[in-house]
């Protein structure tokens, strides 16, 4: 720690404390102020023609009869949208030879998904929106369509941008130490397996959503937009739809949760922006859930073959790897689709000191809904790599699976250092993490059960992961790139004449209790009670600029400029208070919403008589004093392209090996997040991660047919985990502080979905050992473990 | 995801419903709890001009039992059945697998057995218990018998025209026992397969979630009785896969749930 230490051991310390963030009972009461809760007087309601088929040349398209439909207001074939857009491409800079092909709103020519909207009606009500949009008569011709991902590079494969010439859209190969000549060495035995990752999606509780509105007499954009980036979204529209930057403004209130799936730019939201500015009126899109299921991005659907080597003492020599990523038919703008495999190729095996690594990825196009960066971008398939082959390389060398993670993974005290595949590395703590771990869970004890349970016929299975999990990423993630997403975040506090603060931020809120982190930081550091602390996010109007929450960066670098700030205004004011109380600033406290003595904590005057004196009665202060009683900070991360954080996890399940069924038994999860701001909503964030985990591992997979239908595009076949199916999750904590800040906060959104799914790969292999069978797709559904077990 | 426009009606006797019914035949759709019709007229796969609800209906509510049978107006909720299962203690075995509070809060006995998803519990129940559909039409009021009421993927023997009116099921007598179990990846979901069992005192015994209506064969029964092997009577029935389970795995479902039903066998 480089920060005073003062800052987290002093009155109002709500830093490190389960503090109940407060809009939740807001929230509880049903209050809470969603896309689809705003009604704006003279509001209209968007629908869409959508392509029915995943590869079709649109031969024609009438929309007579929709025009003439009762309530209809404006429809917009995708070549008349096209005309009102620039066109838009998801690639970027450092990201070398990805390439994919200009997108439009509304597809024009060719449809290249099934879902991917085509002709945009605008109505009185969604009801008549609806009803006229299954008067668009589309003449389509079908092309064959190019849908698995494993077959989309075959020379015979349907070419989807013909430009191209082929379905590649992005490769990369690392090739680290000689993995070729480290596995032909004596003694060194190889493990390898062919994963499989399917498609599953966000599945949002808040559906996508925008209400547009446009104001003709002063040419302004307003976007009410249930996202992560509100800043982004201001750049994309003002340059697709060629407005002035400053006449549009971007508002996030309270989202629905986002998990990665809000902060891409949807052809469907867009233009409903277009039509809020064509009709002067404003305009409503909420996607309903079919909708959701069809065009929320995807994430996941990799086929990785990989191979490990292990000598029979326990040394991981090094992992050689192909991942194949399918993404659709673009790469998503602007963060583009590219990132899932890159960081797959960063990851994979990033814990352990192996020498050796090949890895070569390959990313194609589909027709499929696109893919791209959802909560744990690449985590989950590095991780489940990884350490499912390096507990199936345990099982080879027949040593427990505990101490050969032990015995490879990087020591507590390495640090600073690379990754294998050369990421930089510092405040780790996997060594700490693992024992930490195996002593919550009880793990000597657990395996005595299992072994006794064995013999009655009940095959329980323990599986871990040790991970790593990008946070805080700097301008190296996007930036660098050409992308229009900031890369530090802004914070104000100011002090209001009540005594109150009011602050505000660029990082936004998306369920996650960011609003409550930075009220307790902003009280702590500066000094009154929380309750006197209001915050505003999500507005581009009225926040600083920066990049809103994603990528576990919210607490890390939103965070930290909320630190400095709120130390920045303490200074001014105790310069104020000084002259005021004929005192030194450094004789001077603030405390409980007072001005104190430093020394012995006795007030010597309260914040809302100073603010007063400032705001009303300046002719009592001294003519040179200039109060500032507002205060804004920013902060990036230097030094490092992220803020690594890591994890260990475990998973107790039972597999009924008659139906295939798993059951989580338990799991824990030990996580260094760096300082914990909030210890309960860390854990709930842990938590949350987890679930969606299981989620991936068991449950949740978007189904295609061979000719791109998605057969379960609803909440009756498409699988989430419920509170039924959900475990105890423990949660604890090793604490090593990044010291790229004074906060020392890393990030913690992503851990559990980025672990939970290896954990429990690994505990249903462990399960399934006696029987002789292991199991290397997810998610791992009854029927695939009854296939592995020779039962169906 | 908003139903196409239809008419709403809400008739407040049996008499009216009927007519209404009549009136409107091939365009009207009948109205119970609205937990499956509702979602397919959202999806627009359901497409009824006219909607009949018969929420106002004193007729199709209410529980009476006579000389040892309980006769179910059509229109009592899962939730009300939950005060009847000392009489028929089947329910209170299949009645906790049926969805969620939510659902059970609104879904009824008569809307279920009228819809005859495949894989929903009631219509096995039913079939199980050798229950009664009560059914009215304008000619009057008839009576089928549940192993003659369901023919297929949602397609039973009710005319367009009829509307159920209630289900009849046996009293529990000293002796009886009974046995469900069911298979679902996720509590509350739609079988993945399922059984429902009553030894009262003949074995009858119903599968749910494993083909196109609930199944019942008489072969199974007559082995089991007799103390033979279950598996040849199992080969015979048309098992149909989906996203969820392939044929190959229901047939091997089948099997699990039935053995499990029947080590689990309570009076």
């Amino acid at each position: 720690m480089t920060g005073p230490a003062t800052i987290f051991d002093r009155p109002n310390r709500y830093i490190g404390q389960p503090t109940p963030r407060a809009d939740a009972a807001r929230l509880l009461a049903g209050r809470g102020r969603f896309v689809d809760d705003i009604q704006l007087p003279r509001m209209v309601h968007a629908a869409f023609h959508r392509s029915p088929h995943a590869h079709a040349r649109i031969v024609s398209v009438d929309v007579t009869a929709a025009r003439a439909a009762s309530g209809v207001l404006g429809v917009w074939t995708g070549a008349e949208m096209a005309a009102l857009v620039t066109p838009y491409v998801g690639v970027l800079t450092h990201m070398a030879g990805l390439r994919s092909a200009p997108q439009h709103p509304l597809a024009v020519d060719v449809a290249r998904w099934q879902g991917e909207p085509l002709v945009m009606i605008v109505a009185r009500s969604r009801a008549e929106a609806e009803d006229a949009a299954e008067l668009v008569e589309v003449d389509y011709e079908e092309l064959p369509p190019a849908c698995d991902a494993t077959t989309a590079l075959a020379k015979d494969a349907a070419v989807i941008h013909a430009d191209f010439g082929s379905n590649l859209a992005w490769e990369r190969k690392v090739d680290v130490g000689d993995i070729d000549a480290a596995f032909a060495q004596p003694g060194v035995q190889i493990v390898e397996r062919e994963f499989r990752f399917g498609r599953h999606t966000g599945v949002t509780l808040e559906s996508r959503g925008t209400v547009c509105e446009f104001d003709p007499s002063e040419g302004c954009l307003t976007m009410h937009y249930s996202g992560q980036a509100p800043h982004m979204m201001q750049v994309i529209l003002s340059r697709l739809m060629s407005l002035p930057e400053e006449n549009v403004r971007v508002i996030s209130n309270d989202v629905g949760g986002s998990f990665g799936i809000k902060i891409h730019t949807y052809g469907d939201e867009l233009a409903a922006a277009v039509a809020a500015r064509a009709l002067g009126r404003p305009v409503k899109f909420v996607a309903d859930r079919m909708e959701s299921f069809l065009t929320d991005i995807h994430a996941r659907d990799h086929v990785v073959k990989a191979r490990m080597g292990v000598t029979a003492s326990g040394t991981i020599v090094g992992i050689d790897m192909h991942d194949l990523t399918g993404i659709g038919p673009f790469s998503m703008y602007p963060r583009t689709s590219a990132i899932e495999c890159n960081q797959v190729l960063n990851l994979t095996g990033a814990p352990y000191t192996m020498q050796h690594y090949r890895a070569h990825g390959q990313v194609v196009f589909q027709n499929k809904n696109l893919m791209c960066q959802y909560r744990a971008v690449g985590h989950p398939i590095a991780m489940a790599v990884a350490d499912g082959l390096l507990e199936d390389a345990a099982r080879v060398i027949g040593m427990d699976p505990v101490e050969l993670r032990r015995r490879n993974l990087m020591a507590d005290d390495s640090y600073p250092r690379s990754s294998t595949a050369g990421m930089k590395l510092d405040d780790l703590s996997h060594q700490a993490a693992l024992k930490k771990l195996c002593e919550i869970m009880d793990y000597d004890g657990l395996r005595a059960e299992q072994a006794r349970l064995r013999e009655q016929g009940i095959f329980r299975g323990i599986g871990f992961v040790s991970m790593v999990e990008v946070t805080n990423p700097s301008p190296m993630f996007y930036g660098i790139g050409g992308a229009p997403i900031a890369s530090q975040d802004g914070a104000t506090v100011r002090l209001d004449a009540g005594g109150a603060l009011h602050v505000s931020s660029s990082i936004t809120e998306q369920g996650q209790g960011t609003n409550g982190i930075l009220a307790q930081i902003a009280a702590g550091v500066f000094g009154v009670d929380i309750d006197r602390v209001k915050v505003t996010t999500g507005d581009t109007g009225t926040v600083p600029y920066g990049g809103g929450t994603w990528a576990s960066r919210g607490a890390g670098i939103g965070g930290e400029a909320m630190l400095l700030a709120a130390q920045a205004l303490k200074e001014q004011v105790l310069d104020v208070a000084a002259v005021m109380l004929q005192s030194e600033p450094g004789l001077l406290d603030i405390r409980g919403g007072a001005v104190v003595d430093a020394a012995t904590g006795a007030e010597r005057m309260g914040l809302a008589d100073l603010a007063r004196t400032v705001y009303y009665r300046g002719n009592e202060l001294p003519s040179d004093l200039k109060p500032e009683l507002i205060a804004t900070r920013h902060y990036r991360v230097t030094d490092f392209p992220f803020v690594f954080t890591n994890g260990a996890m475990a998973a107790h399940v039972e597999v009924d090996p008659e139906t295939g069924f798993v059951k989580v038994l338990h799991f824990w999860a030990v996580e260094d997040c760096g300082r914990v701001i909030n210890p309960m909503l860390v854990d709930e964030q842990v938590r949350g991660g987890v679930v969606q985990g299981i989620g991936g591992a068991l449950y949740e997979e978007c189904l295609y047919s061979d000719d791109g239908q998605l057969l379960n595009a609803t909440m009756a076949d498409y699988m989430v985990p419920m509170a039924a199916e959900m475990p105890e999750i423990t949660v604890a904590h090793i604490e090593t502080p990044t010291k790229t800040s004074f906060l020392g906060a890393k990030g913690a959104g992503e851990a559990g979905t980025g672990g939970a799914p290896a954990a429990i790969l690994n505990a249903v292999n462990d399960a399934l050992q006696p029987m002789g069978a292991t199991i290397w797709q997810m998610p791992m559904t009854p029927e695939r473990i009854l296939k592995v077990l020779g039962k169906v | 995801m908003k139903a196409a426009d239809f008419d709403y009606l809400r008739p407040s006797s049996l008499a009216e419903a009927l007519t209404c019914l009549s009136q409107n035949v091939g365009v009207a759709q009948p109205l119970a709890g609205g937990q499956s019709l509702m979602p397919m007229m959202n999806f627009r796969v359901a497409t009824p001009e006219v909607l009949i609800d018969l929420a106002d209906i004193p007729d199709l509510r209410g529980v009476t039992e006579l000389d040892g049978m309980l006769r179910i107006g059509a229109m009592t909720t899962y939730r009300d059945l939950t005060r009847i299962t000392d009489r028929v203690p089947l329910l209170g075995l299949a009645l906790p697998h049926i969805a969620h509070d939510a659902i059970r809060n609104r879904g009824t006995i008569g809307g279920s057995v009228a819809l005859a998803d495949p894989a929903a519990e009631m219509p096995a129940l039913l079939l199980a218990l050798g229950g009664v559909i009560e059914l009215a039409g304008p000619d009057g009021q008839r009576e089928v018998a549940a192993d003659d009421f369901f023919q297929g993927y949602y397609a039973t023997d009710r005319a367009e025209d009829e509307l159920i009116v209630a289900i009849r099921l046996a009293v529990a007598k000293p002796g009886d026992s009974f046995g469900f179990y069911e298979l679902t990846q996720r509590h509350g979901d739609y079988a993945l397969a399922g059984v429902a069992i009553a030894h009262a005192p003949d074995l009858r015994i119903a599968f749910f979630g494993i083909s196109d209506r609930p199944i019942r064969l008489p072969e199974l029964e007559a082995a089991l009785t007799a103390g033979t092997d279950p598996g040849p009577a199992l080969d015979q029935i048309e098992f149909e896969g989906d996203l969820k389970a392939s044929a190959a795995t229901r047939r091997h479902y089948a099997r699990v749930v039935l053995d499990r039903a029947l080590a689990g066998m309570t009076s």
